[in-house]
């Protein structure tokens, strides 16, 4: 028999390799760029003196490594850490709805988040640490279980996807008028409210980034070992279960994960709007629509993209800084409206 | 492998679908399940696949469906849906390996049997040289085939499958009733179709069952269920039958 045995939908490595490469690239940008001007030599020579038997001398002042090691990178990995979570979550959200307009913000996480950073800051006084990222996490995982419970209750069977999202909407809008509602009292921490709502990942450290991993690596791993149970779900519940899936349960599962992963993101820099909704696109456009690329791909693509959004929001109006989340709508809206002409590949939306 | 329900009830949102039903589909046989619009033929097939609540017995060669997990469930039962969801973008190979998902572990890739399995069913439908196309660019008659292979590729004794030739004209219809016919025979496959065409169920079905307000209101060979006062009773037409070539019934409408 002449029959040619094909590969399935999947990720070729010449795929991996670019959009690695697309974020080592990024993230040396990062390292680079800067109030102080750092030696590019002096950066690599510092960054291969940190791996494992190597040994270097970077001829870096310690001033310099103080920048480099305890300002830059934290900061450079957290931004990356954030896209990659934001846009992965975008995409596992995506493949469970089945819906390519879905976001990680859906199901209720960012006004959870909103609303539980905005009664730390409004009701603790002095400067609340780590309280913040906390109280926005706990908000954000809270807004998405009362979401669900809401759905469940409301909707059972093949119109659950979508009293699902209605019930988020519901819990959004609930969340929203209460964190209002507080901003009413204390409107003297508007600006701090504020800044923490836009976005950003200045204050980025080692301990933050410590906290957030555990966390940020279990919910992608999930999410990215889930791609082709996604592609069976993309026939709908039913014919998925005669084809032997326990959908439900794959559902909750990268349910589960997606909304970790997102409140990971959001504690850590608040709301960053558009990663979740165009990167998963722009992969889609470019490498394939089976969510075992869409889903690892992702990941890295959100990670390069937000870091490059990270330069831009503190190069553009040095010194100062813009917050990341005016920066993903403004660079990004443009950048995807190029990727949507250029790219002729049929996708569904 | 013989299917056997027995005394089935079905309700849907507390409104009963089905009452007592109950049939029996030798091994190796062809069942076509017939009846007017919403008299419960989809539930049917949904039943015995155990896509839904139900009381009464159903057996798949000896076992109860509903007693297993869906991936053992998915070994012994394939089954082709009316409007299947033809995901945009995924290819013809990719949709046929789906069928494979119950061999495939849970957070695995599927191996190279699982591939040479799909080639090997596409082959078999001639649609070898469709497996890159895209599923949005295909014709009605390709997508009927496709989805029938996806059902082939799990590799049961048993295949349900709805409303197989809806929305293709008579050659096609002919070509896939034919084609499973073949597959039928050539595999001792156990089939059960609902249909809405009487006389290309007669032509093929080895029994028919009539599914009318819930239940079963004749089964048995087609020149016995198709007559022209049942099929007025149940359908509310008026039809001439004529015994074709093979004694099977061809059905005529006659204007009133």
């Amino acid at each position: 028999m002449k029959t040619q045995v094909r590969a399935a939908a999947r990720l070729r490595p010449a795929q991996l390799a670019v959009a690695s490469a697309v974020l080592v690239a990024a993230l040396l940008a990062g390292l680079l760029s800067g109030a102080a001007d750092l030696p590019v030599g002096g950066v690599l020579k510092a960054l291969a003196d940190r791996l494992p038997l190597v040994e270097v001398d970077s001829g870096l002042s310690a001033v310099e490594w103080n920048v480099l090691f305890e300002l830059r990178l934290p900061r450079v990995l957290m931004a990356a850490l954030v896209g990659g979570l934001l846009a992965v979550a975008g995409a596992g959200y995506q493949g469970v709805f089945r819906n390519p307009l879905a976001d990680p913000y859906l199901l209720g996480a960012a006004s959870g988040a909103g609303l539980g950073a905005t009664l730390t800051i409004a009701l603790l006084p002095g400067d609340p640490g780590l309280t913040v990222p906390l109280a926005a996490f706990t908000g954000a995982l809270g807004g998405v279980a009362l979401a669900y419970l809401l759905g469940n209750v409301a909707g059972q069977g093949a119109s659950h996807s979508a009293t699902l999202m209605l019930a988020g909407i519901a819990v959004s809008s609930f969340l929203g008028a209460m964190q209002t509602f507080v901003l009413q009292y204390r409107s003297e921490e508007l600006q701090r409210i504020y800044a923490w709502v836009l976005g950003g990942v200045g204050s980025a450290d080692w301990h933050q980034l410590a906290v957030v991993a555990p966390y940020a690596l279990v919910s992608s791993v999930i999410l990215v070992l889930h791609g082709r149970l996604l592609d069976v779900l993309a026939v709908g519940d039913e014919e998925a279960t005669a084809l032997g899936l326990s959908a439900a349960r794959i559902r909750l599962l990268v349910l589960a994960a997606a909304s970790l992963a997102t409140a990971c993101a959001v504690a850590m820099s608040g709301l960053i709007g558009f990663v979740g909704i165009v990167v998963p696109h722009v992969v889609r456009r470019l490498a394939g629509g089976s969510y075992r690329i869409v889903l690892p791909l992702s990941l890295l693509a959100g990670a390069a993209f937000l870091e490059l959004v990270d330069l831009v929001a503190r190069l553009a109006v040095a010194p100062g800084e813009l917050p990341l989340g005016v920066v993903t709508a403004f660079v990004g809206g443009p950048f995807f409206v190029v990727v949507l002409r250029a790219a002729r590949r049929q996708v569904s939306t | 492998m013989t299917i056997e329900v027995r005394d089935l009830d079905v309700a849907l949102d507390g409104r009963p679908v089905l009452a007592g039903v109950s049939l029996t589909v030798p091994a190796g046989s062809w069942t076509a399940v017939i009846g007017p619009n919403g008299a419960g033929k989809s539930t049917l097939l949904r039943a015995v696949l155990g896509l839904l609540p139900c009381q009464g017995g159903i057996t798949v060669g000896g076992v109860d469906p509903r007693a297993l997990k869906p991936r053992h469930r998915a070994r012994l039962v394939a089954y082709a849906p009316q409007t299947p969801n033809l995901p945009a973008g995924m290819t013809v190979f990719d949709y046929t390996l789906l069928g494979r998902s119950p061999y495939i572990p849970h957070l695995g890739r599927e191996s190279a049997r699982d591939r040479a399995v799909a080639a090997e069913v596409l082959e078999r439908l001639d649609l070898a040289e469709l497996a890159d196309r895209e599923l949005d660019h295909l014709s009605g008659g390709e997508r009927q085939r496709v989805v029938l292979a996806r059902a082939l590729a799990q590799q049961t004794s048993a295949l349900l499958l709805d409303e197989p030739t809806t929305a293709l004209d008579i050659g096609h219809q002919q070509q896939v009733m034919e084609l499973i016919d073949r597959l039928r025979r050539d595999d001792g496959l156990t089939v059960v179709t609902t249909i809405h065409d009487l006389t290309l169920a007669g032509q093929y079905a080895d029994d028919l069952v009539l599914v009318s307000g819930g239940r079963v209101a004749a089964a048995g060979p087609p020149r016995r269920v198709l007559t022209r006062e049942t099929v007025a009773e149940h359908f509310d037409a008026r039809v001439h039958v004529t015994p074709g070539p093979d004694g099977r019934p061809i059905l005529s409408l006659e204007r009133p």
